[in-house]
């Protein structure tokens, strides 16, 4: 167990140190920094100090092990754009992001689940080739045209939602949140079911094939032997069954989420971070492009280490009881 | 002690000797499934039935309809698989066409089953108490304190040390044996008239096997229910039931008691599977194997359906298919019992 533990650790720890590497080697290949900073009129003098105190001149090595330090203490340097903080910047923006993949998950989980478990139950009633049917497109269409759709139709044709922005904020110090206002609630479904949406279609078809699954285990035929209310068999014995799957996938999708929100982000003016990571792409503001590129990457890896741990956990058992059960 | 009485006294009132009123009577039952290739007749036309505080053994090949037959008594049988014809009476009512919701009620009530796998027969997620308080509330109204109490004489009436310890336990941590026990107390545990046991110990280490057997019957003596006994083990039916009924290719080729089925086969069928064939100087495997193996659903012969493994097969055989017939002291589904046919052969010899 411990042994395992550590191995995944290591192994993520080199997962993180090359995205490092190619974050850092974007400073070095995508234009010189200190154009980035300075006007056009500054003289050579200005520039070579500038360079020096950036550390600049020192062996690549040097800097990739400064940048890497750095990182680890959340210092990303200054935005050439917003002349702050990246860890500042990306803070401020996290709320955003962060809310917006939670009420996602929300969505995703709570129209996703039910549908997976009618469409499980009642494989072939003309209900569940409609959900069916859905789920295929809600997989097939880019995000963007869904957002784009959606805007269309609730904004600018009815007119019930804001077509962009995050509405009404109230800032709690720590954390600004837009859940606490109608306005805020209002802004957050559109982006929120159009960043959802695929993972709803996913859940959905996961849980339907897990209940198929487990609809077929000899407890629960064993359940219906003993008379069993059809309640109690498909919601007491078979959906607890297909949790644990839903729950560790819901989980890993988090990861993409998070990622996936920069296009949602883009359509409907979200000011979260991948919003701020696109406009840093259009500025080369370097210093947020890389920061974001390891935020994300490092909470891939870390979402991917506790399912990794978490499936050790509760595999074995559970696995090995349910691949048998499953064969008759 | 009062508060299982409504068990307790239901358990002690059949528990009367045996009467010779049917529990069980299955009528021409039919079942099948819809393919893309064609209709699969995997129960074809059998009749049978089984007595108050019988055990009656179902013997047969792999593949020859025993867990369909039980699966479609008990209404579980999973589409498409479906009856297609016949009757199915339990205690004189007939039970194969109520609605779901009805039959759901008489499932663990009046017809209770036990399968072959201990090990995947309870939910993972589910202590074993969970189990048994579940099944016992669904079918009295007793409280959940009283189920608790009826699930620990339960667990100790079949044969589970320590109960007080065990019932919070979870399926993983029983062994296989105790497992199936349990499996046994959930399949009594409303008392049902009727137990289908689908080869309840195959999976089940040898050593173990014999124990299992014999908590059953004297369980389902105790509280008065027949049971119909499906195995591959003629050790165990032998030793168990009273009558069996060997199945060939969907039907039923023998049914008698058990001594006569056993020593005195009437079938070339139940010859072999008995491996009573008197070849002089044959060795030990002529005598147990027959020939050839079962046929699949799609290409079942004509007439009999075993005259292509059958070492006395004639003509009639191929084009007409026998019915179950009076055979000695049993009955057999063989032309060499017609009497015409006897009377043909007499006079041909
Ligand atoms: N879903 C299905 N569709 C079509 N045919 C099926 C289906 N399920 C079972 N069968 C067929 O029905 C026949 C009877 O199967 P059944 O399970 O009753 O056999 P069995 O006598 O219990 O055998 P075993 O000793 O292996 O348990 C078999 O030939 C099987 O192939
Ligand atoms: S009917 Fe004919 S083929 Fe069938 S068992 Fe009897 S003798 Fe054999
Ligand atoms: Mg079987």
């Amino acid at each position: 167990m411990i042994a395992f533990i550590v191995r995944r650790l290591l192994q993520s720890l080199v997962v993180m140190l090359v995205v490092a590497l190619l974050a850092f080697s974007m400073f070095r290949f995508i234009g010189d920094p200190v154009n980035q900073m300075v006007g056009v009129d500054t003289t050579e003098e200005v520039r070579e100090n500038l360079r020096e105190r950036l550390g600049l001149n020192d062996p690549v090595s040097v800097q990739f092990g400064r940048f890497v330090v750095n990182a680890a203490q959340l210092d990303f340097g200054i935005s050439y754009q917003h002349k702050k903080e990246v860890s500042n910047l990306l803070a401020e923006r996290a709320p955003a992001t962060l809310e917006l993949a939670f009420l996602s998950a929300i969505f995703a989980l709570i129209v996703g689940v039910p549908m997976g478990v009618y469409t499980g139950l009642h494989r072939d009633s003309w209900l569940s080739k409609v959900f069916l049917t859905v789920s295929l497109v809600g997989i097939s269409l880019p995000t963007f045209l869904i957002g784009i759709l959606m805007i269309f139709i609730f904004s600018v044709w009815l007119g019930w939602l804001p077509s962009f922005g995050r509405g009404e904020v109230v800032d709690l110090g720590f954390w600004s949140t837009g859940l606490l206002t109608v306005s805020g609630w209002q802004a957050a479904i559109m982006p929120s079911i159009t960043l959802g949406l695929f993972q709803m279609t996913l859940i959905m078809r996961l849980v339907r094939a897990e209940m198929l699954e487990v609809l077929r285990t000899d407890y629960v035929k064993f359940a219906r032997a003993r008379g069993l209310p059809n309640r109690a068999v498909h919601f007491g014995h078979a959906l607890k069954n297909t949790l644990v799957p839903v729950i560790t996938i819901t989980g890993l999708q988090l990861g993409s989420i998070i990622a996936f929100a920069i296009i949602t982000e883009t359509v409907f003016q979200w000011p979260g971070m991948g919003l701020m990571f696109l406009q840093a792409i259009q500025t080369v503001d370097i210093p947020i492009m890389a920061a974001y590129l390891i935020l994300i990457a490092f909470i891939f890896v870390v979402i991917n280490l506790i399912v990794d741990i978490l499936y050790y956990v509760v595999d074995p058992r559970l696995r090995i009881d349910r691949a048998t059960a499953a064969g008759h | 002690m009062n508060e299982t009485t409504t068990f307790a006294d239901s358990a002690g009132a059949t528990a009367r000797p045996r009467g010779n009123r049917p529990v069980l009577e299955v009528e021409k039952l039919r079942v099948e499934f819809p393919t893309r290739k064609g209709t699969l007749r995997a129960v074809d036309d059998i009749s049978f039935h089984i007595d108050e505080g019988e055990v009656l053994g179902v013997v047969g090949e792999s593949g020859a309809g025993k867990s369909m037959t039980g699966t479609a008594i008990i209404g579980l049988l999973e589409p498409p698989g479906r009856i297609a014809g016949g009757e199915v009476r339990l205690e004189g009512e007939r039970i194969d066409n109520l609605p779901y919701e009805k039959m759901r009620r008489y499932r663990g009530a009046r017809i209770g089953m036990v399968f072959q796998d201990p090990l995947t027969s309870l939910n993972p997620l589910y202590t074993v108490g969970f189990h048994l308080t579940e099944t016992i509330r669904t079918h009295s109204d007793l409280s959940e304190k009283q189920a608790r109490q009826r699930a620990l004489d339960l667990l100790s009436e079949v044969g589970i040390p320590a109960p007080e310890r065990r019932i919070d336990q979870y399926p993983h941590q029983f062994s296989g044996g105790m497992r199936q026990r349990v499996v046994v107390a959930l399949a009594l545990c409303a008392n049902p008239r009727l137990i289908i046991a689908d080869e309840p110990t195959t999976a089940l280490d040898v050593s173990i096997q014999a124990q299992i057997i014999r908590l059953l019957q004297r369980l389902c003596r105790e509280h008065g229910a027949s049971v119909m006994l499906i195995t591959h083990d003629m050790g165990v039916i032998a030793e168990t039931a009273d009558r069996v009924a060997v199945m060939y290719a969907g039907r039923i080729a023998e049914v008698g008691p058990v001594q006569e089925v056993v020593k005195n086969a009437q079938h070339p069928y139940t010859e072999g599977l008995m491996g009573a064939i008197p070849t002089i100087g044959g060795t030990h495997e002529d005598l147990v194997q027959i020939k050839g193996s079962m046929p699949r659903l799609t290409q079942i012969p004509s007439g009999c359906a075993f005259h292509p493994r059958c070492p006395k097969a004639f003509d009639r055989c191929r084009r007409e298919r026998p019915e179950l017939m009076p055979a000695g002291r049993s009955e057999a589904a063989c032309w060499l019992h017609d009497p015409a046919e006897k009377g043909r052969r007499r006079g041909n010899g």
